[in-house]
């Protein structure tokens, strides 16, 4: 399967259908079909071998991504917030490309080797000017999309999706044309993420139009939803907390809202009740997913959501913590550091094999000869097959012989009255090997001590969780995504100790 | 005719084409209505006819699957014949509802 030939079937099904854009003049899937045969004319004159996005969402995003697709060209959207150096080195590796950028990107990076700059208007003017490419033979083996995972650790990785993979994970989890002419998802998530490209495919083969919120900010997100009667959208825990501040101050309630889907991170549980009890009109959908697997592998539908609030079962109410159960096109295993599956509810490290799992990284296969791609977070499934994550592997606390997961110990810390945020890490301890460090937010106002923490968290958990050390900051460092920088948070610990 | 996911074959007697979404376990005998199909570089076989036993139709968009050789298609386009398995109709995949979830 091939990215382009479900452009091409929402183009002769619903040609008529606006896919991108409001709702009167937006982009037509069939605009949509010619604007990406002209793209594909004008990057095949650009002799290049690969096409490059340094911009933020537009509907330049899905005439690029389909234009690259039938140029048979790998699309390569770079995150316009790195550093200026960083951004150059990873540009410098696509070379020799196209870059489709923001204008003033050109002036802040200055010329890159093998890389060609046009601006978005002047892209968008020249594809206007092409002529429509002919079909051609489409392969789904061709690399579709390049990805840079975040790079907190040190050089970012490429992750090579191929068409089959993308083409396989749309298939197996949308309905072609399920979506209602009303029906319009607000994507707020930014183009060099998964699930921004995720979106576009998807949504397209749903026949779902897509708007897009170019920066997001939680009141113009309220607006926009409102406005432009937004059924459904995809937010990360960040976003949807402070999306829930502006409904409790405005009373706005969004009805016409009918799904919201969030990951990305982890959702804290008083935040998604919080969601739930708002919104009673509003199915809500955790999914977990990863770059290297196309984006979703697993979702917590509403029902779920529903059973696990409505349950007296700890086993069953502890599951609106988890991210719910693989697609049924996917198969997850969790096993131990030699790679032998664990038995039910016990840690170890998720595991993944697909149509829709790419595993690969530029120059480096990253999964078995047997299509198992071990996904470097840490996970347990529960005996009805809920899966329940525990950190990236890199995160996990091991103090003495014992594993402990940081986010359990912050989501006990968040659910203190006085605690606005937490972050839990380990930090080197001549005694245990790793001691656990708890850095926390109060609330505006409120004051807690260190050792009240301390017996907060040894009632709900046990003592060897409880952490040594808590310091008390101001804020937590975040990356774009919501995602908290745990080796961050760690290196300043550590900083702080030593100095 | 050997099958592998990623094929694309299209009708010699209707407007059908299909992608092949899941390899079958062995080789066999897919018609689209009641003739054989053809790849989609290949020149449409002339002659052949439309056999009225076969002559459901196919639905842009619609999977179908045949549950003895775990053959699974996908419909890029719609036509007038049906798909079979020498005579045996391949069967129409309803949706699974997923939640959305991008």
């Amino acid at each position: 399967m091939h990215l382009f030939t479900l452009l091409d079937m929402a183009a002769a099904g619903f040609p008529d259908r606006v896919g991108f854009g409001s709702r009167t003049d937006g982009l037509t899937y069939a605009d949509l079909a010619t604007k990406a045969r002209k793209a594909a004319t004008w990057i095949a004159g650009q002799k290049v071998e690969r096409v490059v996005l340094i911009d933020e969402n537009s509907p330049a995003v899905p005439v690029l991504l389909y234009g690259s697709a039938l140029a048979g060209l790998p699309y390569a959207p770079l995150n316009y917030r790195l550093a200026t150096d960083q951004l150059r080195s990873v540009l410098a590796r696509t070379a020799p490309a196209v870059a489709v950028v923001d204008a003033p990107v050109v002036d802040r990076l200055g010329p890159v080797d093998g890389i060609t700059f046009v601006t978005r208007e002047e892209f968008l003017h020249q594809v206007d000017e092409a002529a429509e490419a002919a079909d051609g033979p489409l392969d789904p083996e061709a690399a579709a999309i390049w990805l840079f995972t975040s790079g907190t650790t040190g050089e970012p990785k490429a992750a090579v999706l191929r068409h089959r993979h993308l083409a396989s994970y749309v298939i197996g989890s949308v309905e072609f044309m399920g979506a209602t002419d009303d029906q319009a998802a607000l994507v707020s998530v930014p183009p060099y993420h998964v699930a921004g490209t995720s979106a576009v495919t998807s949504s397209v083969y749903a026949g779902r139009r897509v708007v897009y919120l170019p920066a997001f900010g939680p009141e113009t997100w309220v607006d926009t939803v409102r406005d432009e009667r937004i059924s459904q959208a995809m937010v990360v825990p960040t976003m949807l907390g402070r999306v829930l501040d502006v409904l409790e101050s405005t009373g706005e309630r969004l009805p016409h809202l009918r799904n919201l889907a969030y990951g990305g991170g982890r959702m804290p549980v008083p935040v998604i009740e919080r969601a739930l009890r708002m919104l009673p009109h509003v199915e809500f959908v955790n999914a977990y997913g990863l770059t290297e697997t196309s984006s979703t592998i697993a979702v917590l539908g509403h029902e779920d959501h529903k059973l696990a609030l409505a349950s007296e079962d700890p086993a069953v109410r502890a599951r609106l913590g988890s991210v719910g159960r693989p697609l049924p096109t996917v198969e997850i295993e969790i096993r131990d550091p030699d790679g032998t599956p664990v038995p039910v509810d016990t840690a170890g490290e998720i595991w993944v094999r697909g149509e829709q799992v790419a595993g690969e990284y530029l120059g480096r296969k990253a999964s078995t000869a047997d299509g198992w791609f071990p996904t470097n977070d840490g996970g347990r499934l529960d005996r009805d097959g809920f899966l329940f994550l525990e950190g990236r592997l890199d995160d996990i606390i091991v103090r003495g012989a014992e594993n402990l997961s940081p986010g359990e110990i912050e989501d006990t810390l968040l659910a203190h009255p006085s605690v606005a945020d937490a972050g839990a890490v380990g930090v080197p301890d001549t005694e245990w090997g790793e001691a656990v460090a708890a850095v926390v937010v109060l609330n505006a106002g409120a004051s807690a001590t260190k050792e009240e923490l301390q017996d907060w968290v040894r009632g709900h958990l046990r003592s060897s969780k409880t952490p040594e050390h808590v310091v008390f900051a101001d804020s937590l460092p975040y990356n774009d995504m919501g995602k908290l920088l745990r080796r961050k948070l760690k290196e300043q610990l550590v900083t702080e100790a030593g100095a | 005719m050997d099958l592998k996911a990623g094929t694309g074959l299209k009708s010699t007697v209707c407007a059908t084409e299909i992608i092949v979404v899941r390899t079958p376990s062995s080789a066999v005998d897919l018609r689209c209505g009641g003739a054989p199909m053809v790849t989609a570089a290949d020149t449409a076989i002339q002659g052949q006819e439309l056999n009225p036993a076969h002559r459901d139709g196919t639905l842009l968009g619609k999977r179908y699957a045949d549950a003895a050789s775990g053959l699974e298609v996908l419909c890029t386009k719609g036509g007038e014949g049906s798909l079979s398995v020498g005579d045996s109709p391949l069967v129409r995949k309803d949706a699974k509802p997923l939640p959305s979830s991008d």
